[in-house]
């Protein structure tokens, strides 16, 4: 292998490749051939850094420079300032102040803890040999020649390494029953089905470190005595399925999946399965029944998949982040990862954190970090001055946490304890704007359209709920219709067939807990104050404020603006269709929202 | 098996270890209600009316497909179990298309049935309902999926029993529906018209296509002869429309009733059973002697038929020329019995009386004529009888008459056994044995060929030759069986084929029973028991010593096999593609 001495890391993550990244990739290795430093400069490209609001993203080490906002024309300055004088370019470091400018200590990382995504953005992907540089496959070595496969799962349930996927199930504990259920054939399943709204965790990690995946999957096999996986990846993640190929082809040539790995008795062979993008393919007898073929329906538990899961037979499944942490506990040990995390949560967490707040992005952080660390010290805060109002976990199955319990520290328990849930990661942050009942519905919708409609409670019953909201939302709310949907969510939570419709409910009831007053406003006043519901608003010029400059009358579709030049305007409400353009053309400011 | 200690409600019970919670339950007297559930054959705890509490278990927890195991704690009925299951019960009702006074369901309807039981009053839960269109198209078979409440029991048993696969669901979430390949009418896809989805639907979602005013029409018209055939099934069944034990023979009050409701005359199919079985015989005899295709396999069910011209056109040469019984007597009674009787043919209408539905579109098929003549003009199903009986105002306990009518009449134990699976092939070795050897059969009654298993297998000495014989019913199993054959794994000179899993008496035509009934009997086998019982009663247990069918042959068929036979009573198959591209 060649060495390198500085390596240009660039980001191609959706949002970097988005802002001409890959062309920037293209400058710099131009640049720096005719430079002539392209034996010595290496430039990789990446996966998401986590930093995707200031991408895009590059990363130079042995110094590990961050530059943000690259753009093409910065790439002249860097290789002459950095890569030939070695001189930081500060201008684009991407610190709050530009000292701050190394991975360790950027604001964005200092609270940060990379387990899964250690490798994200540090190796090449698409190179076994950088994975093996940093470790790689040297816990499946030691698992192999070292440790029995009682001694896997022990370290794996001490560790207690909790399911990633959402559920949070001890991984030791769901290795520990497929190990000993009976059978004449096992499966090893990864679940990269990754379909909440907003979530590209599992996306990261398997673009940016996929033989970490195989690799964990084949400690697990041995764990449990089988000789075949099968990696779940949605179809429209192609370039996570190109690198797995690669990562599959790369690793079985060089005898690390197969038959015989190291030279034991040990084989195991790793198969992807693409998933057409449904949901509900991301629960886990139904991603079974996929794989089996069929269409990706949940079915009935028990029996469980520990005993007769893929084609009947004793299977494990595991999220791709769960997953991401099993070779670093192998390595490192399961006492150190407990150190990390909360005694009942041990580890990290990887979020994807969206909506109103300044650094969008993922963050690795481990278990216990309060909500208010993440939002205001990783997150940088809401923008605009806008006051926090609640944030979303867990997706379409999860629920808002209120400003109350700002610091209230991340773990399973507890977010499930404030009708919220871990989910896969998904964070969204809202803040005053954002309306609550608005919210609900958006959530329902989903879980609406992702129904696989087996079973009548969530085929028909959430489709209900999703109507109530719905003419909540526009103005038809009528009393009661708080009742009928807490009735209804009690129905489908205890009746439901899976997962998705048991947990469908929980944003509606978790809105209710906390933001009632918002649906009685709705519902009672016929008002929303947030100013979303459409419907519920007026549009309004401030005769005092308005010059008659007549520029609001021109830009409304439904010509609902009346008034004289120079004379104060007048909406009629009866043909205004709350479109906003007026408001927005306003020079003046004097049309307002109520 | 071993057994297991579980409680259920508070009693301690002992059940074998492969049992569900709620067949556990069943034992000890609790009625769990269900809807999906069907047993042996759609067991996936979709619909969530069946829900207990289980201690070891969090949530509510589908008693069909939850396994017992040693101590397990069941509770059946709590607060949260009967909310969860009205509630839903109302859900389902709030996108169901509630026509009950019209539906051809009411009374017999398993949802309607639980709405009444579970004491739905009121619906809370209104909204957006789904349309869809009916699908009108097919000969035998009307679908409603606005009645549908996607039980899948149709699924469960197109595919995985039949494996005929022309159902399934489309869509997602509210918007899933039943529906066939292509959105295509089931007309239009290699449907075979067995009906074993229309017996297993709980609600009107599925149903035959009702043919009862075109009978009634032709009862009414002055100018037209109507005559009447039933098929051997159709008597033991069809007292269970009345109220009756499952099982209970009711030829006398069937054709009491078909004459009160004003048919000239009433006849029986078994005499066309009786005619196959001397066609078919020879048939196999000279395909023996003459080193014919063989297996022979059996052609009287068109649901088989139509399922090997679909999936085994490689064995259409194998199957028998022979038409069906009910096509057989209509081309009999349209040409011999016309002459006979004077009546110009075209003034004949014949209406047969079918445990089937596949009959409907059999008797559609232009081959299946004499002339330009159809052999029969309208076929009903038993289901269709009893109503036209209700609606005639006979009271069917009461009426009853002796015997059918001259001249047409006769009809031996041999054809009444056509109706279970294996009779074809009782009732065939009953005449070759006698034909080949000369000597009287000991014992009719040929065991090995009986009961409900799908595949059967017998070898029969017929003098110093081995017959080699199978039996299958059920397409799934026919399917089975002829795989083997093809693979060289069996070989067998006779073949019995029935469409419908434990033949005509569980034909799609016949009574539907609700899926608790059918767990505690099974309806194959109850009505088989009746089928033989009119077996023994019969003095003519033989379809050769039938004197109308000597007569038959003497004064107009000739022989067996022969040329008028052939023009009459023989037919071809055509090897038909699945889903045809100009489509
Ligand atoms: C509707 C639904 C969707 C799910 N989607 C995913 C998914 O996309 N990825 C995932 O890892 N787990 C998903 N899960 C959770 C899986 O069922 C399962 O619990 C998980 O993959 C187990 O892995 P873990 O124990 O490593 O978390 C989903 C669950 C439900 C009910
Ligand atoms: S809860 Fe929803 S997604 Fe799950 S089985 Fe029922 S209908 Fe399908
Ligand atoms: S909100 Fe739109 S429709 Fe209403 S007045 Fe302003 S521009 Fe016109
Ligand atoms: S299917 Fe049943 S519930 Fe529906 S309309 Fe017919 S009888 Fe009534
Ligand atoms: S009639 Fe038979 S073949 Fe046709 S859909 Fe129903 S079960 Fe399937
Ligand atoms: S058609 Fe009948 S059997 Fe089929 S899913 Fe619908 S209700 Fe169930
Ligand atoms: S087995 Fe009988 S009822 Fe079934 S399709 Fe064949 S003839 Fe009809
Ligand atoms: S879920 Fe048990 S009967 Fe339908």
């Amino acid at each position: 292998m060649h060495i390198y001495s500085s390596h240009v890391l660039v980001c191609s993550g959706t949002t970097c490749s988005s802002k001409q990244s890959i062309l920037i990739i293209d400058k710099l290795k131009d640049g720096i051939k005719r430079k002539k430093l392209n034996e010595k400069i290496q430039v990789i490209t990446t996966s998401c850094f986590g930093l995707c609001t200031k991408g895009p993203i590059v990363v130079i080490y042995p110094e590990g420079a961050i530059y943000s906002n690259v753009t093409l024309n910065d790439i002249d300055e860097i290789i002459n300032e950095h890569l030939v004088n070695g001189r930081i370019v500060k201008r684009l470091l991407s610190g709050d102040n530009n000292e701050n400018n190394s991975y360790e200590t950027a604001d964005f990382f200092k609270k940060q803890e990379r387990i899964a995504l250690r490798n994200c953005g540090v190796i090449n992907p698409e190179m076994i040999e950088e994975y093996i540089a940093y470790d790689g496959y040297q816990a499946l070595g030691k698992v192999l020649t070292d440790m029995t496969p009682e001694q896997v799962i022990d370290k794996v349930l001490d560790s207690g390494l909790r399911g990633r996927g959402g559920a949070g199930f001890p991984t030791g504990r769901k290795w520990l029953f497929a190990a000993k259920a009976k059978g004449d054939k096992k499966y090893v399943c990864c679940n990269a089905d990754e379909g909440d709204p907003g979530a590209f965790m599992d996306r990261s990690i398997l673009e940016g470190d996929p033989h970490s995946i195989i690799e964990a999957m084949a400690i697990a096999a041995y764990g449990i005595g089988s000789d075949q996986g099968y990696i779940y990846v949605r179809a429209e993640y192609p370039i996570a399925v190109k690198r797995l190929n690669i990562a599959i082809k790369q690793a079985k040539d060089m005898g690390l999946l197969g038959d015989n790995i190291f030279e034991t008795d040990f084989s195991f062979n790793l198969e992807l399965r693409l998933g057409a993008g449904a949901f509900v393919c991301g629960e886990e007898t139904a991603l079974m029944t996929s794989i089996e073929g069929k269409r990706g329906e949940p079915r009935p538990r028990p029996p469980f998949p520990a005993n007769k899961g893929l084609f009947q037979k004793p299977t494990i499944l595991n999220n791709v982040e769960t997953l991401a942490n099993i070779p670093v506990i192998i390595l490192k040990g399961a006492n150190w990862f407990k150190t990390i995390g909360t005694k009942k949560s041990p580890g990290t967490k990887v979020f994807a954190i969206g909506g109103k707040i300044n650094n969008t992005g993922l963050v690795e952080i481990p278990m216990g970090t309060t909500l208010r660390e993440v939002i205001y010290d990783i997150g940088g805060g809401i923008p605009n001055g806008k006051k926090f109002k609640a944030a979303q976990t867990g997706g379409p199955s999860g629920g808002c946490i209120p400003a109350s319990h700002l610091d209230v520290p991340i773990e399973y328990d507890t977010l499930i304890e404030l009708g919220s849930m871990m989910g896969s990661g998904g964070l969204i942050i809202m803040d005053e704007d954002n309306c609550m009942v608005d919210i609900a519905k958006f959530f329902l919708e989903f879980s609406v359209d992702e129904s696989c409609g087996k079973c009548p409670p969530c085929r028909i019953g959430t489709k209900r709920m999703y109507e109530i909201l719905k003419r909540i939302t526009e103005g038809k709310g009528e009393v009661g219709d708080i009742k009928t949907l807490e009735e209804l969510s009690e129905t489908i939570q205890a009746a439901a067939l899976c997962g998705l419709g048991k947990s469908s409910p929980n944003p509606v009831l978790s809105t209710l807990r906390y933001f009632r007053h918002e649906y009685e406003e709705h519902i009672i006043n016929k008002r929303c104050s947030a100013g979303v519901c459409k419907e519920l608003l007026d549009y309004i010029i401030i005769p005092s404020d308005c010059k008659g400059c007549t520029k609001c009358i021109k830009v409304c579709p439904t010509k609902a603006i009346t008034g004289m030049i120079k004379e104060p305007h007048i909406i009629n409400q009866e043909e205004c269709i709350k479109c906003g353009a007026c408001l927005e053309a306003c020079p003046f400011g004097a049309i307002i929202r109520k | 098996m071993g057994k297991v200690n579980i409680t259920i409600d508070g009693i301690d019970m002992k059940v074998p270890e492969d049992y569900s919670v709620l067949e556990a339950a069943r034992e000890v007297g609790v009625d769990i209600p269900t809807l999906c559930y069907l047993k042996d054959i759609n067991e996936i705890g979709a619909c969530r009316m069946c829900l207990v509490e289980i201690k070891q278990a969090r949530g509510l927890q589908a008693s069909c497909v939850y396994p017992v195991s040693e101590g397990l704690d069941i509770i059946t009925n709590s607060e949260s179990i009967r909310k969860a299951r009205k509630a839903t019960l109302e859900l389902i009702l709030s996108n169901h298309d509630r026509s009950c006074l019209t539906c051809n369901r009411n009374n017999s309807c398993e949802l309607q049935a639980l709405s009444d039981r579970l004491n739905v009053r009121e619906l809370r839960y209104e909204g957006e309902k789904t349309l869809y269109p009916l699908d009108l198209k097919s000969h035998s078979i009307v679908r409603d999926n606005n009645k549908c409440i996607l039980c899948r029991r149709c699924i469960s048993m197109c595919k995985n029993i039949q494996t005929v696969s022309v159902i399934d669901t489309t869509e997602r979430g509210f918007y899933s529906n039943i529906s066939s390949p292509f959105d295509l009418s089931l007309n239009d896809v290699p449907c075979i018209s067995c009906g074993q989805c229309i017996n297993v639907c709980p609600v009107n979602a599925l149903r035959e296509k009702d043919d009862t005013e075109l009978v009634w029409d032709a009862i009414n018209d002055k100018s037209k002869h109507v005559v009447v055939q039933t098929a051997p099934a159709t008597r033991v069944a069809i007292g269970e429309e009345f109220g009756l034990p499952i099982g209970t023979r009711c030829t006398k009050n069937m054709v009491g009733a078909l004459r009160r409701i004003g048919f000239d005359k009433v006849f029986d199919t078994d005499t066309g059973a009786d005619l196959t079985i001397m066609e078919e015989g020879t048939e196999l005899l000279h395909r023996l002697n003459n080193g014919g295709k063989l297996p022979m396999i059996t052609s009287c069910s068109p649901g088989w038929v139509t399922f090997c011209e679909y999936n085994f056109p490689e064995f259409l040469d194998n199957l028998s020329t022979c038409k069906s019984p009910m096509q057989m007597f209509g081309a009999v009674l349209k040409t011999y019995y016309a002459k006979k009787t004077n009546i110009n043919p075209a003034d004949i209408i014949v209406v047969a009386v079918m445990p089937c539905i596949a009959k409907k579109a059999e008797s559609k098929r232009p081959e299946m004529s004499v002339n330009g003549l159809a052999d029969v003009d309208h076929v009903i199903t038993t289901r269709e009888l009893a109503k036209m009986i209700k609606e005639a105002g006979i009271d069917f306990h009461t009426i009853s008459s002796d015997h059918y009518d001259d001249p047409m009449g006769d009809a031996s134990g041999a054809g009444v056994i056509f109706g279970a699976t294996g009779g074809v092939m009782e009732a065939a070795i009953r005449t070759v044995y006698e034909i080949v050897t000369k000597k009287p059969l000991d014992n009719l009654d040929i065991i090995s060929v009986r009961g409900i298993k799908g595949i059967k297998e017998a070898n029969v000495q017929i003098g110093d030759f081995t017959l080699k014989a199978a039996v299958a019913s059920g397409t799934g199993n026919a399917r089975k069986l002829l795989e083997m054959v093809k693979s060289g794994e069996k070989d067998y000179h006779f073949i019995e084929i029935m469409a419908c899993p434990g033949g005509c008496v569980n034909g799609g035509g016949q009574p539907i029973q609700s899926s608790a009934v059918r767990s505690k009997y099974d309806l194959r086998e109850e009505r088989a028991k009746a089928i033989y019982a009119e077996d023994v009663k019969l003095s003519v247990r033989k379809s050769h010593e039938n004197k109308l069918v000597q007569k038959l042959y003497k004064e107009f068929l000739g022989e067996p096999g022969g040329h008028k036979s052939h023009e009459l009573l023989h037919t071809h198959y055509i090897d038909r593609e699945k889903y045809p591209i100009s489509q």
